[in-house]
């Protein structure tokens, strides 16, 4: 039943909306268009909007050191890496709480949720000792299993929320065509599943990569991903504003793609299912 | 082949009896219908044959050989869900070939089938579509076409019309009942509505309560209801039952009497008097919802036209031969 | 699907993930709680001794945990104060007919995806510089003094960076509620003669109490322990002026190594996210009802 809406107020509302996305796009583009000035232009005052000397070297910069590269790719490994586990584990037990449910179902589930509120700061003296211990301070394994602990719950909220939309009565069809567990898993949950799957994935690749307590608290060098590097420039020997902002665009860019695609999936996933 | 018994099964979940001892016998190729309100046990009955849940106590027995730890896919039984349960990712030809597939038949064996099937059910031209392009009539066509494909011993049918509208409805009524008779596969058809169970059953099963409360032909259950909630659930509109003083003159302590068998007479002499309380007039029938004092509302079934307005008196006059009696337990009085 | 044979297949399956998540939740716990009763600093080692609940003792009268407690309270408050104020007429206003919804969409919710230590960098330096940021240059156009923000306000300089993360956030989840608002129901009540605003008070505001309860529990969770934002920028300075609970825990634990002290700060914060957390489940739990 669409409601009639006069011209004049769908202009004004349109003209709103751009003016208050674009406000608070703002500083992302401002960040982006940094990266593609000189070191001087980026500090000047008056500022140059687009009429400045484009140049892409602080990416060439920024890609020629080569701890750029090696960050990005911790941050690949761990992000891509946490969330590929914590999908195996998740799967199982998402499955086999979406269906076949007993009693105690909706406890457990609450329950995992409710690790996941548990603040981070509240654990991180006994697991730095434990890490400083096992050797595991600043390597690629320990924020992997750490991240993939931490967003555990979610994958399997999110996975069970898109599992339990699946009919049953579809599942038990494939059983009475004669389909073994195996068979039914492949040929008949899995490709209805997908959509679901892939988003869970997409929604904790963004959430792992842009994670900024564990990585910060327990990576220096070697394992740090981009969060760290990032955050090295905060020291102020570290205020080259351009480098800084081409390196930042390169750290935010693929997840903002990622993101832009999951994004109606995220609030399904941001507050387990509460707000639909 | 399909000959189904039930001994004695029982199910419960917890402390909940849901069926509580069914015994039946459902003889090849027959059309058997299961009736009753929601929550009656039906489509648990149901479930049981199909192997979709455990039984907690019984047998149940396929061609004399006790299933109950046979797996849903090993008894040889086909489904029609009410939701249609399509997969929603796969063609029609794909829908309906899946259980082929899954048994391990050639490829062209199983187009022939499929193609055979989808020419019976006039499902030809959207072979290559997914359930999401078919109209609700269609889809039920392929969840059909499904369940015949496999040439099982006997098809299960869960409320499979309930989601069509009422014209459609009619149709596959006709439809599946006919495609029954000529592949002459046993049938057994869960559903809540006591027209479908009439009209497509060979033999109806009516359960309340998790008990079947009574198992016969279609007429056997409208002639000689075994008791009370038989009576008033089989027959559209509902049978009037009256307690009380008429009722002990009977010899009863509750007489039923059908719509249609209540004569009605304008200003009449005899029988029950009453006031019209609300008249409708269908050109084919006229019912009558008729006041009748201590008596409470009773319905009375007028083949044709019949001129009467809400305030006009009446009196009702039962047919003495079709008037039912049923003792204090609700069982039927039988002569 | 309720046979035997898949409810034991079901257990299975389960087993791992359940076991995971409990020694995740117990034994670092348990430590910490351990650790708590301890003199513990990995400066002077050998010297653990059990000191009962001096370290809460310490921890508490310290006057740093009162004003990183108060920080902590001021900034959740006004990170959630200015997501929902500002979260709600805009999503009100995404749910109007715009051209190209779509894009302004993905610029409004574009902000979330940015990971913490960029934002915060990009706002402290680009943005917020006293000299070569751009707040800077706007307030000279207009004539105004620039200002030092993160020596003159701090805190709010920190709350202002949150809010732009998190306002995203807000307005996503109040959008996706108001556009499960049954259209019926606002036909309805204009049919019942009920103006706009009185719709919104009657009928959509009512219909948001959840989302925006859900909002301020999920954010107050996360906003208890911001860290990276206030690591990269301010340091938790000038003085103790941008400390909160989290970054206190971390500079006891990490830059003064007394792991007793922190430990007993961290069972506070676990205690602060469990009164949150408990209402937030409940709300959770209600709808897994549902």
């Amino acid at each position: 039943m669409a409601r009639m809406v006069t011209t004049r107020n769908k202009v004004i509302s349109t003209a709103a909306a751009w003016l208050i996305g674009f406000l608070i796009f703002f500083p992302i583009l401002w960040m982006v268009l940094a990266s593609f000035k000189t070191e001087l232009e980026a500090f000047a005052i008056p500022p140059s909007f687009l009429f400045f000397h484009w140049t892409t070297e602080n990416y060439v910069t920024v890609q020629e050191r080569s701890d750029y590269l090696h960050h990005a790719l911790n941050s690949i490994i761990i992000a891509g890496g946490s969330t590929l586990i914590a999908m195996l584990i998740a799967i199982p037990a998402a499955w086999s709480m979406a269906f076949s449910p007993t009693k105690r179902t909706k406890d457990v589930l609450l329950w995992m949720l409710s690790t996941k509120m548990m603040p981070p700061v509240g654990v991180l003296v006994p697991i730095y000792l434990i890490f400083r211990n096992f050797g595991l301070l600043d390597t690629r394994s320990g924020l992997i299993f750490i991240l993939c602990l931490g967003n555990l719950p979610i994958v399997i909220w999110m996975l069970f929320t898109y599992f339990k939309e699946i009919p049953k009565d579809i599942l038990e069809a494939a059983r009475m065509d004669g389909a073994t567990i195996g068979r039914e898993l492949i040929y008949v949950l899995t490709p209805m599943a997908v959509p679901g799957l892939a988003s869970t994935l997409l929604l904790n690749l963004i959430l792992a990569w842009n994670e900024a307590f564990w990585t910060l608290n327990l990576s220096t060098l070697e394992a740090a991903p981009l969060t760290v590097f990032i955050a090295s420039y905060s020291s102020p020997e570290g205020l080259f504003w351009a480098k800084l902002s081409a390196a930042s665009t390169l750290a935010i860019a693929p997840i903002l793609v990622l993101g832009w695609f999951s994004q109606r999936q995220l609030v399904r996933g941001l507050t387990f299912g509460a707000v639909k | 082949m399909g000959q189904i018994t039930l001994q004695g099964v029982q199910k419960s979940f917890g402390p909940v009896h849901i069926i509580k001892g069914a015994d039946l016998e459902i003889t090849d190729g027959s059309f058997v219908v299961f009736v009753g309100p929601s929550g009656c046990g039906k489509t648990t009955l149901l479930r049981l044959i199909a192997g979709l849940e455990d039984v907690t106590g019984g047998a149940i027995l396929i061609d004399g050989r006790n299933v109950v730890d046979v797996p849903p896919a090993k008894r040889g039984l086909s489904m029609v869900f009410q939701s249609y349960a399509l997969y929603p990712h796969m063609s029609v030809r794909g829908n309906i070939a899946f259980g082929l597939k899954m048994a391990g038949i050639a490829k062209d064996e199983i187009n022939r089938k499929v193609e055979a099937a989808a020419a019976t059910l006039n499902l030809t031209p959207y072979l290559e579509r997914k359930p999401r392009e078919l109209s609700g009539g269609q889809r039920q066509r392929v969840a059909i076409g499904r369940a015949i494909v496999r040439e099982p011993k006997a098809f299960l049918f869960d409320e499979p019309l309930s989601n069509l509208d009422a014209a459609l409805r009619v149709q596959m009524r006709l439809e599946v009942t006919r495609l029954q008779k000529q592949l002459g596969t046993t049938a057994i058809y869960v559903t809540h509505d006591q027209v479908e169970a009439m009209t497509m059953a060979d033999k109806i099963v009516v359960l309340n309560g998790g008990k079947i409360e009574q198992y016969g032909s279609p007429l056997e259950l409208y002639e000689k209801p075994n008791n009370l909630f038989v009576a008033g659930f089989i027959g559209s509109p509902k049978m009037n039952f009256v307690t009380g003083e008429l009722a002990r003159q009977q010899g009863a302590a509750t007489i039923g009497v059908r719509p249609e068998h209540l004569k009605v007479e304008r200003d009449g002499q005899g029988g029950w008097h009453g006031t019209v309380a609300v008249a409708e007039h269908l050109g084919s029938d006229t019912f009558l919802y008729v006041d009748a004092a201590a008596l409470g509302t009773l319905t009375a079934r007028y083949v044709g036209e019949l001129d009467l307005h809400p305030g006009d008196r009446v009196s009702l006059i039962p047919d003495p031969a079709r008037i039912h009696r049923f003792d204090d337990s609700g069982k039927s009085i039988r002569p | 699907m309720a046979t035997q044979q898949t409810q034991l297949l079901a257990r299975t399956l389960l087993t791992p993930a359940v076991a995971l998540l409990f020694i995740w939740m117990i034994v670092p716990l348990a430590l910490t709680i351990y650790f708590a009763t301890l003199h513990y600093n990995l400066l002077d080692p050998g010297s653990e001794s059990f000191v009962g609940l001096e370290n809460f003792r310490y921890f508490l009268t310290d006057p740093a945990f009162l004003a990183s407690l108060q920080n902590t309270l001021v900034l959740v408050g006004s990170v959630l104060a200015i997501t929902i104020i500002l979260g709600v007429p805009l999503a009100l206003l995404l749910d109007q007919q715009v051209v190209g919804l779509s894009i302004v969409r993905l610029m409004v919710i574009a902000p979330f995806f940015v990971m913490p230590t960029v934002s915060a960098l990009v706002w402290k330096n680009l943005l917020m510089h006293p000299v070569s940021g751009l707040f800077a240059w706007i307030a000279h156009l207009f004539g105004l003094p620039a200002i030092d923000w993160f020596n003159d306000a701090p805190l709010f300089s920190v709350i202002l960076i949150i809010s732009w993360q998190w306002l995203p956030f807000a307005t996503l989840i109040l959008l996706t509620a108001l556009q499960s608002l049954d259209e019926e129901q606002k036909e309805a009540a204009e049919m019942d003669g009920a103006s706009a605003i009185s719709t919104f008070i009657y009928i959509t505001l009512p219909h948001l109490a959840r989302p925006i309860t859900v909002v301020i529990l999920i954010e107050t969770i996360f906003l208890l322990t911001v860290f990276a934002e206030i690591f990269v920028t301010t340091g938790g300075g000038p003085g103790l002026q941008t400390t909160n609970i989290a970054f206190l825990i971390y500079s006891q634990a990490l830059i003064q190594y007394d792991v007793g002290s922190a430990s007993a700060g961290g069972l506070v914060a676990v205690v602060l996210a469990n009164i949150v957390a408990f209402f937030l489940v409940r709300i959770v739990g209600r709808n897994l009802e549902a």
